[in-house]
C-alpha cells in the first residue's frame, strides 16, 4: 500500500475536489478493508484447522478419552497457613490426616458402594445422611469425605478392596490442631467446614473437609491463610484409577500469621485469674496485644470435627459464656478507672484549673437528688490531682455537671472507648459512649443528673476490657495507639509496630503530664492502690481503681451501713484497674476486671501487679533505646 | 457476485416494494440456515426435547427476522441523522444498568425490560460503529489526518469501554475496543497513529492494573487466566476438548454425542453450543457451521465495498467485524485456544439479548445495503 501522508486534496475545492476526494478515500477504504478482510479470513483458516488438529489427527486420542475414559479434576488444599506467636511458636498448626474419599461420578450404584464401604470401615447412620447429603450438594466430581483419621488397619483393608470400591480413595489431609487449647483459644479463634454462605467463588471451597477461619484471627486472616488450591486433571478410568496425570496448577501455600500475643505470658495470665475476670495486657508503645485472658474458654480442637449437640448447649446455656471473649466482648461500666477522661474533657474545656478546689463533705446535692461519695464522710477540699488519688467522687460530680456529657464522650472516643478499635478479632463490641443525642435518640431527655453519673463513670457506659487498655496506652504514650495482633505475615513485618507508626492525640503536655503524676499517685502517692506496688526493680506503675455497682446500693443499707461481703457474689460490684508502668517510660498498659470482685483497690489492682510482674520478667526490661518519643506528649 | 441487483435509482422516495426487492434475500436465507444450525443444535442440548431450548431460539429468531427487516427499510439518512442519538441511549442504558443492573455471576450486566433481559453492552458495539460511521462519514484525508479530528471518537470509544469495564466485563470491554479500532482503522487514520494507540493501550494496562482493587484484579486474572479456577472454567476448556475432539470427522450423529449428554458441559446450550455441535456432526459439521459464519461476515465486506457513501462503508465493516469477534472468540475459546469465556455464538447460542442485538445490527447492515447508492451529502471540508 502506498501512503502520502503529505498529500491532501489541494486547496482548490468544489465540487472537483470533493469527488476526487471521495474516490481517493474510497480507495484507501478498500485498501484497509481488504487488509482487516485478510486477518478475518486467517483467523477462520486457524480456527479451521484447529479444528482438524482436535478432531483428526488428535481424535482417536479424544474419541478414547470419551468413551473408556473419564477425565477428573482433581482440586488439593495447599496447607494452611500456620498461627505463629510472638516468639514463633506454633500456636495454630496442621496434622495430617488419613481419609477416605468417594467421587460420587466414578461409581455406578451409590447405596451399593457405600453398604460395601461399610463392611469393611463402618459407618453409622448419621454419618450415611451426611455422606449423601455432601454427594447431593457437590458437583459429581468433588470428592466427599467418607471417614476421616483412618487407622493403617482401615487404610490397608480399604486398598485390599479396592476393586470392590469404585470411586473410592484414600488420601493424605490436613487437620488444624490448637497445641495451646483453651489458652488462646479466643485470640486465634477456630476453624470449621464453611457455611454456603462462605463458599463464594473460591473452589477451594469445594474441596471436601475444608474448613474456613470462624472466630478470632483465623477469620480475621483467612483468605491469607488459606492460601490458594492446586489442581491436577487426571484421566481415570471406570473403577476410577489414576491412568494418567493431563494437566497440574500447584496451589498456593497460605502464609503464616505472626501474632503479638505470649503464650507463656498468657497462661501465666490465666493462671492467675479466675471465672469471670478478664486482663489485656498491651504493649504501651506501639498497640500490640501481648496478653488477652478471660476465664472460662473452649477448646478450639472441638470446633475442629464438627461440634456435638450436648457440647453446643453446654457452652451457650452456661452462664459464664466460654465462647465469649470478654476482652472484646464483655461491656462493663469503667467506673472511676473513667475519671480521667473526665478530667482531660475539663481541662480542655478549660472549665477547671489544675488547681481549684472543689470541697467534699461526702455527697453532692442537686436538685432533689443526693449524689453520694464513695467515703461518706467527705474528702475535704480536693484539687484535681488528689481527687484522681483519693478517687474523690463529688469532685468529679462537679467537673462533669461543668463540662457536659458530650464533651466527656467526645474525649472518650479520642482515648478508643465507644469506637471500632480494628482489632483483628471479628466481631469485636465498639461498646458506648453516651451522649445527650444517644439519649434523645431513644425518645428519652437527657439531664444534669444523668451526666453527673456519669462523671463517676457510672450509667450507660458499655466499654471493654480492651478499650480500657487501650485508654490506658494512650494516657501512658498521648498517641493513638490501636491495638493489634498481627506482627508479621509471611514473615514480613507489617506496620504498626513502633510508636511512630500512631499519630498524637494533640492533648496538651501540661495536661496529660498532670494526669500521669495523679495515677503515679494512686499506687505511689498515698492513693487507693497503695497496696499494690511493683517491686522496685521494675520501676513504678501508675494506675487507677474503680469499683462499679452491679445493684443499686438502696438508702436502708447505706444508713446500716453497706458490707458487700454480706451479699451474694453475683450482686457485689465488679473490680477494675487500669495501669500502665513503669511510670517514667511506659512500657506495658492493662486493664484488669475482676466480676463481682467487690473493689478495685482491693481485687483487680493486686492482680494487676502480679501480671505486670509476669510480664517485666518475660518481656522486660526495655530494650535500649525503645524509649517513646516525647514528640506529641 | 451472489447478491447483486438492479442498482437502486438514485432518485428520492423509492417504494417499499421495490426497496423489498432490493433486500439481498440470499443472505436472509444464510441467516435462516444459520439459526437452523442453531436449532437443531439446541434441539440436541435439551437430549430432543424442543421445548428445552430449540422451540424459544426459532420464535426468538422469527421476532428478529422481523426486527431486521424493519429496519432495512429505514432510510440510511434517517439513520445516519440519529446515530448519535441511538449512541446517547445506549450510553444511558450502560450508566443504568450501573445503578439498577442486576447482579448476575459477580456482575451487573442486565437490565430487566419486561420479560427480556437486556445487556446494553451488546446493543452499546452496534451504536458505537454507528456513531463512529457517522463521525468519520465527515471526514477527508485532511482531517482524519488532523488530532483534533480524532479526539472526539476516541471519546466516543472509551466512555462505553470504561463503563463496560465497570461492571466488570473486560471481555466485552476489550471487544468494543477493537470494533472501535477496526473503524478508525478502515476511516484511513495514520497507521503510525494507530500504532501508537495501541502501543499506549499496551503500556497503559499494567499501570490501571496496579491501581486496581484486589478483587478487580482478581477477575482480571481469572478472566485471562481461566485455570486458576481448576473446576470452573479451566474443567469446561478440558471437557469441551474432548467432546469436540472425540468427535472426529463425521461424528458421533444427531443426539448420539456422549460426553454433552454427560453434562461435562455446564452450559452447553450457551457458550459452549459449538462443541454439541462438533461433537454430533464432527469435523465436517463444525466446518460447515464454520463456513456458513464466514459467509455472513463476507457479506457485509460485500456490503462495505458495494457503498457509494463512506457511511455504508464504514458501517458494514464495523459490524462485520463485531460479528467476526463473536465467532472467533467463542470458537477459540471452546477448542481450548485463548483462554476467555463467556461469549455466545450468535444466532446459535441459546439467548435473547444477543439474538436481538444481532438482528438489530444486520437490519442497519441490510439498510446500507439496500440504500447503497443513496446520496449521502457532500462530504464536508
Amino acid at each position: 500500500m502506498t501512503w502520502r501522508p503529505w498529500g491532501g486534496p489541494g486547496l482548490l475545492g468544489g465540487e472537483r475536489s470533493i469527488r476526487k476526494e471521495e474516490e481517493r478515500r474510497r480507495g484507501i477504504f478498500t485498501r484497509r478493508a481488504a487488509v482487516l478482510g485478510t486477518i478475518q479470513l486467517g483467523a477462520f483458516a486457524f480456527l479451521g484447522s484447529r479444528l482438524y488438529r482436535l478432531q483428526v489427527e488428535e481424535g482417536a486420542r479424544y474419541a478414547t478419552l470419551a468413551e473408556e475414559n473419564r477425565v477428573s479434576a482433581r482440586l488439593f488444599a495447599p496447607p494452611r497457613g500456620r498461627v505463629l506467636d510472638r516468639n514463633g511458636k506454633v500456636v495454630a498448626g496442621n496434622r495430617l490426616n488419613w481419609r477416605a474419599l468417594l467421587v460420587a461420578e466414578q461409581t455406578a450404584d451409590l447405596g451399593a458402594t457405600l453398604e460395601t464401604f461399610s463392611k469393611i470401615v463402618p459407618l453409622g447412620d448419621h454419618e450415611k445422611t451426611r455422606i449423601e447429603r455432601e454427594v447431593r450438594r457437590n458437583r459429581r466430581f468433588v470428592p466427599v469425605i467418607l471417614r476421616e483419621f483412618l487407622t493403617w488397619e482401615e487404610m490397608a483393608r480399604i486398598e485390599v478392596n479396592a476393586p470392590d470400591l469404585p470411586g473410592i480413595s484414600v488420601d493424605m489431609g490436613t487437620t488444624r490442631i490448637y497445641p495451646e487449647t483453651e489458652h488462646l483459644a479466643h485470640v486465634v479463634g477456630y476453624v470449621a467446614a464453611p457455611a454456603e454462605a462462605d463458599a463464594g467463588d473460591d473452589p477451594l471451597m469445594q474441596l471436601p473437609g475444608i474448613r474456613v477461619g470462624r472466630a478470632g484471627v483465623e477469620r480475621h486472616h483467612d483468605r491469607i491463610l488459606r492460601g490458594r488450591a492446586g489442581a491436577v486433571q487426571v484421566e481415570v478410568n471406570a473403577v476410577g484409577r489414576v491412568i494418567r496425570e493431563l494437566d497440574r496448577r500447584e496451589g498456593i501455600p497460605g502464609q503464616d500469621v505472626q501474632i503479638s500475643v505470649d503464650t507463656e505470658l498468657q497462661k501465666a495470665v490465666r493462671a492467675k485469674i479466675d471465672e469471670g475476670t478478664t486482663a489485656v495486657l498491651l504493649d504501651a508503645r506501639n498497640g500490640e496485644v501481648l496478653a488477652m485472658a478471660t476465664k472460662p474458654s473452649f477448646d478450639p480442637n472441638i470446633f475442629n470435627s464438627g461440634v456435638s449437640a450436648a457440647q453446643w448447649r453446654q457452652w451457650t446455656a452456661a452462664r459464664t459464656t466460654p465462647l465469649i471473649n470478654k476482652a472484646t466482648n464483655g461491656l462493663y461500666a469503667p467506673g472511676s478507672t473513667f475519671k480521667m477522661i473526665v478530667a482531660l474533657a475539663a481541662l480542655e474545656a478549660r472549665v477547671a484549673r489544675p488547681g481549684d478546689i472543689v470541697s467534699c463533705p461526702g455527697h453532692l446535692d442537686f436538685g432533689n437528688n443526693r449524689f453520694h461519695c464513695h467515703n461518706r464522710n467527705g474528702h475535704g477540699g480536693m484539687n484535681m490531682r488528689t481527687a484522681i488519688m483519693a478517687s474523690c467522687d463529688v469532685y468529679f460530680y462537679e467537673m462533669a455537671r461543668r463540662v457536659g456529657i458530650d464533651r466527656i464522650a467526645a474525649m472518650g472516643n479520642r482515648f478508643g472507648m465507644g469506637v471500632d478499635l480494628e482489632i483483628e478479632l471479628p466481631g469485636a463490641r465498639r461498646g458506648l459512649m453516651p451522649t445527650r443525642g444517644w439519649r434523645q435518640a431513644q425518645g428519652r431527655p437527657w439531664s444534669i443528673g444523668d451526666t453527673i453519673v456519669h462523671g463517676i463513670g457510672q450509667g450507660f457506659y458499655q466499654l471493654t476490657p480492651l478499650s480500657l487498655a487501650v485508654m490506658t496506652a494512650r494516657l501512658a504514650t498521648g498517641r493513638a495507639v490501636q491495638p493489634h495482633l498481627t506482627r508479621a505475615i509471611g514473615g514480613r513485618p507489617v506496620r504498626g509496630s513502633r510508636p511512630e507508626d500512631w499519630p498524637s492525640l494533640g492533648i496538651p503536655d501540661a495536661d496529660m503530664r498532670l494526669i500521669r503524676e495523679a495515677m503515679w499517685a494512686v499506687v505511689n502517692g498515698g492513693g487507693t492502690a497503695g497496696a499494690s506496688r511493683l517491686p522496685s526493680q521494675y520501676g513504678q506503675m501508675a494506675g487507677k481503681t474503680g469499683t462499679t455497682q452491679v445493684r443499686r446500693v438502696t438508702r436502708e443499707q447505706r444508713e446500716r451501713g453497706f458490707n458487700v461481703s454480706q451479699v451474694p457474689r453475683e450482686w457485689r460490684p465488679h473490680a477494675l484497674f487500669v495501669a500502665y508502668a513503669p511510670h517514667d517510660n511506659p512500657l506495658f498498659a492493662l486493664s484488669v476486671i475482676v466480676e463481682h470482685g467487690s473493689s478495685g483497690s482491693g481485687a483487680a489492682a493486686p492482680l494487676a501487679r502480679d501480671i505486670l510482674v509476669e510480664a517485666f520478667q518475660r518481656l522486660g526490661p526495655a530494650r535500649p533505646g525503645q524509649r517513646v518519643a516525647e514528640a506529641g506528649r | 457476485m451472489i447478491f447483486e441487483r438492479r442498482l437502486l435509482t438514485r432518485d428520492r422516495g423509492a417504494g417499499i416494494l421495490e426497496k423489498l426487492w432490493q433486500i439481498p434475500w440470499t443472505f436472509v436465507v444464510l441467516l435462516c440456515g444459520v439459526a437452523a444450525v442453531g436449532y437443531v443444535a439446541l434441539l440436541s442440548a435439551g437430549s430432543g426435547n424442543p421445548d428445552a431450548y430449540a422451540q424459544k431460539h426459532a420464535i426468538r429468531f422469527g421476532f428478529g427476522l422481523v426486527v431486521m427487516l424493519g429496519i432495512a427499510l429505514v432510510d440510511i439518512k434517517l439513520i445516519a441523522r440519529f446515530a448519535w442519538v441511538g449512541y446517547l441511549g445506549a450510553v444511558a442504558l450502560l450508566v443504568l444498568v450501573l445503578l439498577h443492573g442486576n447482579i448476575g455471576k459477580g456482575a451487573q450486566r442486565w437490565i430487566d425490560i419486561g420479560p427480556i433481559q437486556l445487556q446494553p453492552s451488546e446493543l452499546m458495539k452496534i451504536m458505537l460503529v454507528l456513531a463512529l460511521a457517522a463521525w468519520f462519514h465527515r471526514a477527508s484525508w485532511e482531517r482524519i489526518g488532523n488530532p483534533l479530528f480524532l479526539i472526539p471518537p476516541a471519546i466516543a470509544v472509551l466512555v462505553p469501554v470504561g463503563l463496560i469495564l465497570k461492571q466488570p466485563n473486560l471481555g466485552t470491554a476489550l471487544i468494543t475496543c477493537m470494533v472501535g479500532a477496526a473503524v478508525f482503522w478502515a476511516a484511513g487514520m495514520r497507521w503510525w497513529k494507530f500504532a501508537i494507540g495501541i502501543a499506549a493501550g499496551a503500556i497503559a494496562a499494567p499501570i490501571a492494573y496496579e491501581r486496581l482493587h484486589d478483587y478487580q484484579r482478581a477477575r482480571i486474572t481469572t478472566f485471562l487466566d481461566p485455570e486458576s479456577d481448576p473446576l470452573g472454567a479451566g474443567y469446561n476448556i478440558i471437557q469441551s476438548k474432548i467432546a469436540l475432539g472425540s468427535g472426529g470427522m463425521w461424528g458421533k450423529g444427531f443426539l448420539q454425542g456422549t460426553q454433552g449428554h454427560l453434562n461435562f458441559l455446564p452450559e452447553k446450550q450457551t457458550d459452549f453450543i459449538f462443541t454439541m455441535i462438533a461433537e454430533e456432526f464432527g469435523l465436517v459439521g463444525a466446518l460447515t457451521t464454520l463456513t456458513m459464519l464466514m459467509l455472513v461476515v463476507a457479506f457485509c465486506y460485500l456490503v462495505a465495498f458495494r457503498s457509494r457513501h463512506q457511511f455504508g462503508r464504514l458501517l458494514a465493516i464495523g459490524l462485520g467485524t463485531n460479528y467476526f469477534l463473536y465467532v472467533f472468540v467463542n470458537v477459540a475459546m471452546v477448542t481450548g485456544s485463548i483462554p476467555v469465556g463467556g461469549v455466545p455464538l450468535p444466532l446459535i447460542s441459546h439467548g435473547g439479548s444477543a439474538m436481538l442485538t444481532v438482528m438489530l445490527g444486520f437490519g442497519l447492515l441490510l439498510s446500507a445495503y439496500v440504500h447503497r447508492d443513496a446520496e449521502m451529502g457532500p462530504m464536508r471540508e
